[in-house]
């Protein structure tokens, strides 16, 4: 019972979220039922780019280390379905590769997390064409092939698997906020001197970190392996999966969960009316969204809309001062 | 704590050269040095945010040089930083609760919640409890730099500059301050730049220069040590 009481928001604000949250959840469970194959197939793959930008703040957003491995991991979960779907189902095949994902990343980090700043960046970036080299060397020398076919799933059955990725992450990172090891990363990415010198064993938690927001990429791709059909190394390591969680997250704003779930959404619509409508554009019309996003919002599109609402409240309940009350944080 | 032979240089500057120290049980220390000194460097070697190139320390019978921060700061010493480095995203309680939290091994949440409440009004911070950072005067920053130390519940609690930058009434309160702690059984040792401050508060007073140990003694041996004199004189 204490544990409920302290994972539940304690203000009303933060009872309104969970209950949005909710509701959104059942919408998407029953969506399938409702909605075209087509709708549903694209939704699955809104829900991945939701997953993956969730996992990069998580992770990058909080500490500051920018990584662009998520190809990698998304990558790994690929092949794992590609060689265990024939002979395990889906869900069991996304737990071997979140457990690699994981396990993976947790190597990773304990050899590259004791460095900062671009170095920890410049590595994860070189991780992704590592592996797709190492993959595709594998695959030739010892199997004679350099792509594989991946059985393929039912689409509903698919897109259920990542609709319970993405609910099981969004409990996670509510149950992390005000958790010791959310707390200790918060307090890393604000000032990892300090926080090291209050006693949080930062490289610690920093590989934990970034070992657990591994683990949903790889489970992701294992899942959106069986809608591709056919992968190689190229198709399964490819680096625009490291560079669109971060566009994604950047252009939502990544100080709070809604930011990179919106940025996913927009950005995912985007990107397909572009590829649909104006091919030869898509790229430059890309590019020119994320400059200008980049440049004006630094807080992202959830940044602007909270100075609105602050702006909002402060002009309806002139007296309050809206950093002043401490539940400020149960948002 | 003590040290003996502590040394560290960058790139041929021998920022701490062979310093020897002992800080006692209960004690106020002074450590005092002109600019440039080594006494943060000093400091930092302490905390383990920098490793010794020589020497070694020595606290609660083991040797704690060669750990890292966190370690160090669980095995009871804190620090403050000159440059106040708080968390700007957390409340004010919020910064002291990460020390309470982190800081003592084996600490229920509860208890680090209390521990956070106490320190709050120990140090006179809790009307600003609610606030961020940003939000408060540098006098209260600077408290929150000593409270989210004090937090960690050390037994050597290392003050680098904490009076700086603070009016004379703010000096008086931030000595109040320092007096109260150790009188909580916790050894102080500060670095301060205030000399009327230092010498009122500290049992005893050790001075660096060019990174070597000047002079140690008792405030009133410090003011007649002649080398301690020139260096002053002749920076002002
Ligand atoms: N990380 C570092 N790398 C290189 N040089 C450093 C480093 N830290 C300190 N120094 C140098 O070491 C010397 C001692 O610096 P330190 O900060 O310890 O002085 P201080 O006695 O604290 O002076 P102040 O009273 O100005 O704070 C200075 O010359 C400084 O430039
Ligand atoms: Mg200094």
């Amino acid at each position: 019972m204490a544990f409920i009481k302290r994972v539940l928001p304690g203000t009303a604000r933060g009872r309104l979220h969970l209950g949005a949250l909710i509701c959104v959840a059942a919408f998407l469970a029953v969506f399938p039922g409702v909605s075209r194959p087509y709708t549903t197939i694209f939704t699955a793959s809104i829900l991945m780019y939701i997953i993956l930008s969730l996992s990069w703040t998580f992770f990058s957003g909080k500490t500051g280390y920018i990584s662009l491995a998520t190809a990698a991991f998304y990558g790994i979960g690929m092949y794992i379905e590609a060689i265990l779907g024939r002979y395990i189902p889906l869900p069991a095949a996304m737990l071997v590769a979140a457990a690699a994902g994981f396990l993976i990343a947790a190597g990773i980090g304990a050899i590259t997390l004791r460095l900062r700043g671009v170095y920890f960046t410049i590595f994860t970036f070189g991780l992704v064409l590592l592996l797709q080299n190492l993959v595709l060397w594998i695959e030739i020398r010892f199997f004679h092939t350099k792509g594989r076919i991946v059985t393929s799933g039912d689409f509903t059955f698919v897109y259920y698997c990542i609709l319970a990725v993405f609910v099981i992450l969004l409990i996670a990172a509510v149950i992390m906020r005000r958790s010791r090891f959310g707390l200790a990363l918060e307090c890393i990415g604000q000032n990892e001197d300090s926080a090291a010198h209050i006693g949080v064993d930062t490289t610690r938690t920093k590989i934990l970190a970034f070992a657990v927001s591994a683990a949903p990429v790889s489970a992701v791709g294992a899942a959106m392996a069986t809608r591709v059909g056919y992968i190689d190394p190229n198709i399964a390591f490819n680096l625009l999966m490291s560079f669109m969680p971060v566009l994604m997250a950047i252009f939502g704003g990544t100080h709070s969960l809604y930011g990179p779930v919106f940025g996913a959404l927009v950005l995912t619509l985007l990107e397909e009316k572009l590829i649909r409508g104006y091919q030869e554009y898509y790229m430059i019309i890309f590019g020119a969204v994320m400059i200008i996003a980049v440049s004006f919002m630094p807080k992202g599109a959830a940044g602007i809309a909270e100075s609105v609402f602050l702006k909002l409240r402060r002009r309806l309940r002139p007296r309050s001062h809206p950093r002043n009350d401490g539940g400020a944080r149960d948002e | 704590m003590s040290g003996r032979g502590v040394s560290i240089s960058f790139g041929g500057m021998k920022a701490v050269d062979g310093v020897d120290f002992d800080l006692r049980e209960g004690e106020i220390l002074g450590l005092i040095g002109p600019n440039g000194a080594g006494k943060t460097t000093l400091f930092n070697i302490i905390s383990g945010f920098l490793q010794a190139s020589g020497g070694e320390i020595i606290f609660g019978g083991g040797k704690i040089s060669g750990l890292k921060p966190d370690k160090i700061c669980r095995a009871g010493i804190a620090r403050t930083f000159q440059s106040a480095r708080n968390f700007p995203g957390f409340t004010v309680r919020d910064n002291v609760l990460m020390g309470a939290l982190f800081g003592k091994p084996g600490k229920t949440r509860a208890q680090a919640e209390r521990t956070a409440d106490s320190t709050l009004e120990f140090t006179g911070l809790d009307k600003y409890a609610g606030m961020y950072v940003s939000d408060i005067p540098l006098s209260a920053q600077k408290r929150l730099e000593v409270a989210r130390a004090l937090a960690t519940e050390p037994r050597v609690l290392m003050l680098d500059e904490v009076m700086a930058g603070l009016n004379p009434a703010e000096v008086e309160d931030a000595m109040a301050l320092v007096r109260e702690i150790r009188g909580r059984g916790v050894s102080v040792i500060m670095i301060e730049h205030v000399m009327k401050a230092i010498m009122s508060i500290c049992d005893r007073i050790i001075a660096l220069h060019h990174g070597r140990l000047i002079a140690d003694g008792a405030p009133s041996e410090i003011t007649e040590n002649k080398q301690v004199a020139e260096i002053y004189l002749g920076e002002a």
